[in-house]
């Protein structure tokens, strides 16, 4: 980076390349309009809309039950907790009482997904990166809490678990078990992420001090999640707005202050510890009782607008409604995390190299459907 | 031979693909090497733009394993590649540059559609503005996997079908998919 060249024959140049939107390392469909000179990023301008589906204005014809299955397919990752996020802002414009037992499975099967949605971002970060060997790995854990999902749930993806009110059915029988086997196993398997590709000397002089966001940046920008909390601002929803049975469990919130994007993956492996100590406290202790409250058969909230927010695995995500008291909403609007965090791209890659523009998209864990709904 | 021309096969909405047989022994021998070759070896293209990619990179992972197939090469660019999976919805925005992309890719080529929204827009058909509904409105479609998303398993289900229908296939009658494809035929 410091040689300059002196002499005229190889005059550099400013050009224009396009990434995407059909790209392995953009996560989907997005499109980076890059200018660069050399292998040093000059600007880099995201062109958004390649899977933008309507889910807001769908959502307007639909009625409450209904919306809850069209945000499994926003943050496909997270999707329980979109889920939650939905029938939370329900609720609580109801007033419903929920009871203890849906709270603490919420919060199990949140965890669960979290934890899936980071085994997912580490194999997917390390191929990224040009380590393919931890796409197996992290993928042979994902599969068991797949397993989960799918005996409780019943699918292992768009799960569409939860209803306004409660839970679809009662988890499985098997369910503690399952999850107990699962996070004695992922106990041990979690190391093996840290000498597999933490350690790495490659992958830490990929990643140290590259694309750096400060703190001023990060909340100016709106970023949420690790990415922020990696710059050292304090914004974990659960800790600081509990909701479900987060106010019962004692964890920590990942934070740091450097901002690079070693940190952001470091980050991410200690919100995997904390996911792991939250269902640890919580799963021998699912309180008996109703799995749902009754609701009306057509909910329909009273007029007003109605928000609340959530803690997914990327950050921030917001349900508002307005509410003219039909069955429907007149408006909803989702506060997705992965579209503020990528408007910050543009400060952390200019000025980086064009391949770390690639680790730097993988530490952001971008799910474009969520950036574009 | 062929198939007669009848009423019946002229109502026929599709194309009407005549069965390998007519062929003498050369080109019956050299279709069963090169079609064991081409269904063994399929080069895929990464094309995944929501949901469904979850599940066809699962299907790629270590306890599906599609490489016990030979799927195993997803190639990032499309003239590499011999088969597109569509992963996921496709929008009015990205309807021409699915379109581009399997113009592409070298012949022969196939194509699967994964999953509800690439079959016919899945949960987005009604009340959208942006959707396409069903890829085959842009491209020829070989096999069609249901599900929202399919099972890992659903998937290598299509793909071994996909290989079943290249063994069926012979040079001496070479079919083009998009041939008259743009004028409905």
């Amino acid at each position: 980076m410091t040689t300059t060249i002196e002499t005229n024959t190889f005059k550099s140049e400013e050009y224009f390349i396009n990434m995407g939107p059909q790209h392995p390392a953009t996560h989907g469909v997005l499109r980076l309009l890059l200018t660069i000179d050399g292998e040093i990023i000059k600007n880099v301008e995201p062109d958004l809309g390649y899977i933008h589906r309507s889910i807001e204005k769908m959502c307007e014809r639909d009625s409450y039950q209904q919306i809850v299955h069209l945000t499994d397919r926003m943050d496909y990752l997270s999707s329980h907790i979109n889920n939650e996020a939905v029938c939370l802002t329900v609720e609580n414009a109801l007033g419903l009482e929920i009871p203890e037992r849906v709270k603490v499975i919420r919060t199990i099967l949140a965890e669960l997904t979290r934890l899936a949605s980071h085994q997912l971002w580490w194999g997917v970060m390390g191929m990224d990166v040009g380590a393919l060997t931890t796409y197996f790995y992290g993928f042979r854990d994902r599969e068991l809490i797949n397993d989960i999902f799918e005996e409780t749930c019943g699918a292992r993806l768009t799960m569409n678990y939860n209803i306004p009110g409660g839970l679809m059915f009662d988890i499985h029988p098997n369910f503690v078990k399952r999850t107990k086997d699962f996070i004695a196993h992922f106990k041990t398997k979690l190391p093996e992420y840290d000498t597999l590709l933490t350690g790495n000397v490659i992958f830490q002089k990929r990643t140290q001090g590259v694309g750096i966001l400060t703190k001023e940046d990060a909340i100016s920008f709106g970023t949420t999640g690790p990415v922020a909390r990696a710059s050292g601002f304090s914004c974990d929803i659960r800790k600081h707005h509990p909701y479900s049975a987060y106010d019962r469990v004692q964890f920590n919130e990942a934070i740091s202050t450097v901002g690079d994007t070693f940190t952001r993956y470091q980050m991410r492996i200690q919100e995997m510890w904390e996911s792991i100590s939250i269902i640890d406290q919580l799963i021998d202790n699912i309180p008996d009782g109703d799995f749902k409250v009754a609701t009306n058969a057509v909910i329909k909230l009273p007029k007003g607008e109605f928000y609340q927010k959530v803690e997914t695995a990327r950050g921030e995500l917001g349900v508002f409604i307005v509410s003219d008291g039909k069955k429907s909403p007149y408006r909803m609007k989702f506060r997705s995390p992965g579209f503020s965090n990528l408007s910050a791209l543009k400060k952390m890659a200019v000025g980086s190299k064009l391949g770390d523009l690639v680790a730097i998209m993988a530490t952001l864990d971008i799910v474009v459907p969520d950036i574009d709904r | 031979m062929g198939i007669e021309k009848n009423e019946l096969v002229n109502d026929f909405p599709g194309q009407i693909i005549p069965g390998g047989n007519g062929g003498n022994i050369t080109i019956t021998t050299l279709d069963k090497v090169i079609n064991w070759g081409r269904s063994n070896s399929l080069w895929s293209l990464y094309f995944g733009t929501s949901c469904c990619a979850i599940e066809m990179m699962q299907t790629g992972a270590a306890r599906h394993d599609y490489s016990r197939f030979g799927f195993e090469v997803a190639r990032p660019s499309p003239r590499q590649a011999d088969l597109i999976i569509i992963a996921g919805t496709i929008v009015n925005k990205m309807a021409p540059v699915l379109r581009r992309l399997y113009d592409q890719m070298a012949e022969p080529k196939y194509v699967i559609a994964m999953g509800a929204c690439a079959i016919s827009g899945g949960p987005f058909y009604y009340n959208t503005y942006s959707v396409v509904k069903g890829a085959d409105h842009v491209i020829p479609v070989d096999v069609y996997v249901p599900g929202c998303p399919p099972r890992p398993e659903a998937l290598l289900e299509g793909m071994m079908m996909l290989q079943e229908k290249i063994r069926t296939e012979s040079m001496k009658h070479k079919v083009n998919p998009i041939d008259g494809f743009d004028q409905g035929l």
